[in-house]
């Protein structure tokens, strides 16, 4: 992390209650910004390699076992084959950004991933409804730290924010916050629950005054996931609150990035609306699992010039 | 091409070309002759199309001379007959033939389009193209459907279209797919600077089948653009600068040409306190650094409230500094090269100016090399008196003020001679809707900017020109209906402010000019004699006080048609009331009846909502042009002024009216009417005297919004050249009319009273 912290500050609703957001305008900028921007050749190549070194390999599923999450965390080692890596020309193998998993996971991962300096996410607060007793949303987060996650990804509380009782969200948020310690913490505010994006923009700035370190849109389980319009409204936010505060915060779409189209994509949208400083793992990450096999077939094809096949490569 | 490793450090896009071989190869060097009854002439006179981007030559294509031109309306109105007696859906046909090709090529187009024009690749593929074709299957539905939907109409016969460099083919679809579809042929003549795709197009006309001299195309420069408007066309089409279509306007003036004229705009970009602003940047970008800024309905005048200026300026410079300029073939260009030097020098010039009368200028500097390239510019800290306000500039430079109240915003939105286009910001649909109803502009975005349908009608107000493209009613201005059958109109005799024997009143009757609601002397002092009376001789200035009148009754644009209704039909009550009164006898019944029909339709000439893009609402509004001069026909003293300013007003308009000249008195008499039927003042003036003159005035004056004349060809000639002064919409018939019959009350004088506004609203939650 190469930048300071968010120290949150105390709630401040004129910052964001009278920010409205206009759907079609979000929209018609989102579809335009993968037509407006194209990358090609090597430039594609290192876009993919990037959005590897960007991604939060995840695994949070109700069949998640030890030996699973092993698995998982030797692909975030080496996601690449070696003839790719060598293809590529690149010095050295990447690495994802993290491996994201259940708090139970938590041991197992960071056994997994020791000496490589991966961090390990856990998800925590009654992850993904996040409709448990507060105690106990907080007792979970101190559970995953204690076992030595490195980053919480948290999730919000929807009915504070459809009631607009900021003041509720800003609490919970910002003794998750307290609770996370060390860890950095990734603020999920379940977008797809909250429908419209002027919700998206109020949750997102209520998190970060409370102090996240990242605001996440989604935790894969809502009807919809990460979208480009979703993000760009996050983006925004995230924008402004370094406008007004001089604090950089970092941005994870998650759920919903399938594809190394989607990948660009979305790098697309943070170099454009944020700058090549949010292309880096400490201010970008992707929540996914399957994206990554795509990307490694891209880049095979970019190294080969022959199209590939899943099966010819490590699954996850 | 730096290494993988390298290019991860960087994480810069690199190139992303667009390969011209294909359009390469169908240029070929060839020197292109004209497209003149469905085969190329031989190249003659020949001069460069060049790309922009480069200054290299593509291609090289002639110089349409007189003969030229001569020759393709020639071929147009050979093929004429028998295209517009084809059923509607042969034409259809056709119409789908050349949508389905053009699809089928749109890369192709769309290359040889950045090419030849310097428009980023981006719009090109996404906006131009997609576009045309859309508006060729749009018109291939209207071909199909004529005779159901417009019936009892039939098309000019020879088109003669002129069209722009910056959007080629689309202006090219825009022109020639309603005129064909209607049942025309004609004469396009593109741009000296862009001839190419519309050359191309030619070659799918013939793949298509398209029967020979149906579409014709003269290369050349305003040379030949000024030869086809002066050759045997039935209708101008123009779409360009505003100066040239003062030109074309007096060129055609005594004609009979038809003309619809879509001209430049200096359009306004509203930004409110409740924008979301960062849509409202966005805005700007597809505003004005969209084609280079070279688009007529640009967004290039931001008016900011005061309150987020400081917030909204600072996000707009951030986002302009993001803007890719350079290599249109790239498809991470966001602004490509503008269309040649001439124009670049001229937008320098515009900006040079501008910097001079005080404005601050912020703009990133020019990319090295010979292509035409022009960064994207803000100017900030200038009046509405800075040229950068008032001029088009066609490039992409904004100028930015602010307002404190939605009111100012109309006001200074409002302070142009131009009237095509406005964009609103604003989350708050009831002041969006508001300020959209008070702009004077054909198409309003609220939320939006540049949108466009083949279903929506575009054009402008005021000195942006007059007719629509698109939908219905672009259909209509290359449609005409049944004209008069009478004789030609004649001049009226000669008046005399001398003394002209009896009067024969046995007391004396005094007439005056009726001027915002109040019996008034004629400002000059004269009288003339008619038969039976004197009667004032109006002139000059008094054309001024009731055009001054007219234009403080305001009122009447506002209120409902209802109110009108009411209104009028109490006007047939009186006129009734009174009718032996009035002579002569035979024209009194039927101008109560006339008044009936007018205040039945008052509140019924409904707008439409049209079918466009998904999630939007496109409004086309009918709404009055405001101030209105009538020069009434001579014919029926009584009948043909109920007739002629009954509708107008009916529609909301106040008029200036000039009744007969050698019998003004019943139209006199009717002002008793007026007063005892709740006429508000200043919605009918009426000013008598000497009618060719009054015209001239009404024509040259700049606040007055359209004109009818019904005179004789004199009249009608000098009207509408006096009329390119602010390009108002004149309506003259020198032929005269049946008023005791349908003629009387057609629907002719409904669409003439009034002017399409398109409002379009996206929306979604």
């Amino acid at each position: 992390m190469t930048h300071a912290r968010n120290p949150g500050l105390p709630l401040t609703t004129d910052w964001f209650d009278r920010v409205q957001v206009n759907r079609p305008a979000a929209e018609r900028r989102a579809a335009t910004l993968t037509t407006r921007r194209s990358v090609k050749k090597e430039h594609q190549a290192a876009w993919l390699v990037n959005a590897i070194r960007c991604t939060d390999l995840t695994t949070l599923a109700g069949d998640d076992t030890e030996d699973r999450v092993a698995r998982l965390c030797a692909k975030a080692r080496r996601p690449l084959a070696d003839h790719i890596v060598a293809g590529l020309g690149l010095q050295d193998m990447p690495t994802t950004g993290a491996v994201c998993v259940y708090p139970t996971m938590v041991g197992v991962a960071k056994r997994a991933l020791s000496n490589t300096g991966i961090p390990v996410a856990s998800v925590a607060t009654g992850f993904p409804a996040g409709l448990m007793p507060l105690d106990l949303r907080l007792a979970e987060i101190r559970y995953a730290v204690d076992h030595g996650a490195d980053e919480i990804d948290i999730v919000i509380t929807r009915a504070h924010v459809f009631a607009q009782d900021w003041v509720a969200l800003y609490d919970e948020i910002a003794a998750m916050r307290e609770a996370s310690g060390a860890a950095h913490m990734k603020a999920i505010l379940a977008t797809g629950d909250l429908v419209t994006l002027s919700n998206v923009y109020a949750a997102s700035m209520v998190a970060m005054q409370a102090g996240a370190d990242f605001i996440k849109t989604s935790t894969g389980k809502e009807g919809v996931n990460a979208t480009l319009p979703v993000s760009l409204t996050m983006v925004r936010a995230l924008r402004d609150y370094g406008e007004r505060t001089g604090v950089k915060i970092g941005f994870k779409p998650a759920g919903g990035l399938k594809t190394a189209k989607d990948a660009i994509a979305w790098q697309i949208l943070m170099k454009e609306e944020m700058g090549r400083d949010w292309l880096e793992p400490d201010l970008f990450r992707i929540g996914a699992s399957s994206m990554l096999g795509d990307v490694e077939r891209q880049l095979e094809h970019h190294v080969t010039g022959r199209y590939a096949a899943a099966h010819r490569h490590a699954i996850a | 091409m730096p290494t993988v490793s390298e290019a991860l450090s960087l994480m810069d896009y690199g190139p992303a070309p667009e390969s011209p071989a294909v359009a390469l190869d169908w240029l070929n060097g060839r020197i292109f002759g004209h497209f003149i009854d469905g085969a190329f002439t031989e190249p003659r006179d020949p001069f460069d199309s060049v790309n922009p981007a480069t200054g290299a030559v593509l291609a090289q294509v002639s110089q349409g001379s007189e003969g030229d031109v001569a020759a393709a309306v020639k071929a147009a109105r050979g093929a004429a007959r028998k295209w517009a007696g084809l059923s509607g859906g042969q034409r259809a046909r056709h119409l789908y033939a050349l949508a389905r090709l053009l699809q089928k090529r749109e890369r192709l187009f769309a290359v040889l389009e950045s090419l030849d024009n310097g428009k980023p690749i981006r719009e090109s593929r996404d906006i131009d193209v997609p576009l045309a074709v859309r508006h060729f299957y749009h018109h291939a539905g209207w071909a199909e459907l004529i005779a159901d939907e417009f019936p009892g109409m039939r098309p000019h016969g020879v088109c003669g279209q002129i069209i722009p460099w910056n959007f080629p083919l689309l202006m090219l679809a825009w022109k020639v797919a309603p005129a064909l579809a209607a049942g025309n042929t004609v004469v396009l003549k593109p741009a000296e600077q862009t001839p190419l795709t519309a050359l191309l197009f030619a070659e799918l006309c013939i793949e298509a089948g398209l029967p020979k001299g149906v579409v014709n195309i003269v290369t050349g420069d305003g040379r030949t653009g000024a030869s086809l408007v002066a050759s045997d066309v039935d209708k101008i089409a123009f779409t360009g600068s505003t100066e040239v279509g003062r030109i074309i306007r007096r060129a055609t003036a005594g004609t009979g040409k038809a003309l619809t004229l879509e001209l430049g705009g200096k359009s306004p970009f509203i930004v409110f306190a409740e924008a979301d602003l960062e849509a409202a940047v966005e805005g700007v970008v597809d505003a004005i650094w969209f084609n280079q800024g070279e688009v007529c309905c640009a967004g290039s005048r931001i008016l900011v409230q005061e309150s987020v200026a400081e917030r909204f300026t600072r996000r707009l410079k951030a986002r302009m500094a993001t803007l890719r300029v350079g290599d249109p073939l790239d498809k991470s260009t966001d602004i490509g090269a503008v269309v040649d030097r001439v124009q670049l020098d001229r937008i320098r010039g515009i900006v040079d100016q501008a910097v001079a009368q005080g404005a601050i200028l912020h703009q990133a500097p020019a990319p090295n090399g010979p292509g035409c390239f022009c960064p994207p510019a803000l100017l900030t800290d200038l009046g509405a008196a800075n040229i950068a306000m008032s001029e088009e500039i066609f490039g992409p430079v904004v100028a930015l003020m602010t307002f404190r109240t939605p009111d100012e915003a109309v006001a200074l939105a409002n302070n142009t001679r131009y009237g095509l286009a406005a964009s609103i910001w604003n989350e708050n649909i009831t002041t969006a809707l508001d300020i959209a109803a008070q702009v004077k502009a054909g198409v309003v975005w609220i939320n939006g900017t540049n949108l466009f349908d083949a279903n929506a009608p575009f054009g402008g107000m005021r000195e942006s020109g007059f007719g629509r493209e698109g939908a219905r009613e672009g259909m209509l201005a290359y449609l005409t209906g049944a004209s008069p059958k009478g004789r030609p109109r004649k001049a009226p005799g000669a008046l005399s402010p001398l003394p002209a024997g009896t009067s024969g009143d046995a007391v004396d009757r005094t007439r005056k000019l009726y001027i915002g609601g109040a019996q008034k002397r004629p400002d000059g002092g004269y009288s003339y004699a008619v038969p039976g009376a004197q009667v004032p001789l109006g002139g000059r200035k008094d054309i001024r006080n009731a055009v001054e009148a007219a234009h403080k009754a305001t009122g009447w644009s506002k209120v409902t048609g209802h109110n009108r209704a009411q209104v009028l039909y109490f006007l047939a009550e009186n006129l009734n009331a009174r009718a032996r009164d009035f002579a002569p006898r035979d024209e009194v019944a039927l101008a109560v009846e006339r008044a009936f029909y007018w205040a039945a339709w008052a509140d019924k000439h409904d707008g439409r909502i049209h079918s466009t893009a998904s999630a939007q609402v496109t409004l086309a509004m009918k709404e009055p042009f405001g101030v209105m001069g009538i020069v009434c026909p001579e014919e029926a003293p009584l009948l043909g002024f109920v007739s002629t300013v009954l509708p107008a007003i009916a529609m909301g308009n106040r008029v200036i009216a000039v009744p007969a000249q050698s019998n003004p008195v019943p139209a006199l008499d009717l002002y008793q009417v007026l007063d005892t039927s709740d006429v508000p003042g200043g919605v009918v003036n009426i000013v008598t005297g000497p009618r060719a003159e009054l015209a001239d005035t009404l024509a040259k004056h700049d606040d007055v919004a359209a004109l009818w004349v019904f005179g004789e060809d004199a009249l009608c000639r000098n009207v509408e050249e006096q009329s390119a002064g602010n390009l108002k919409p004149v309506w003259t018939e020198p032929t005269i009319r049946d008023w005791s019959g349908a003629e009387g009350q057609s629907r002719d004088f409904l669409r003439r009273a009034v002017q399409v506004k398109t409002v379009w609203v996206p929306y979604g939650a």
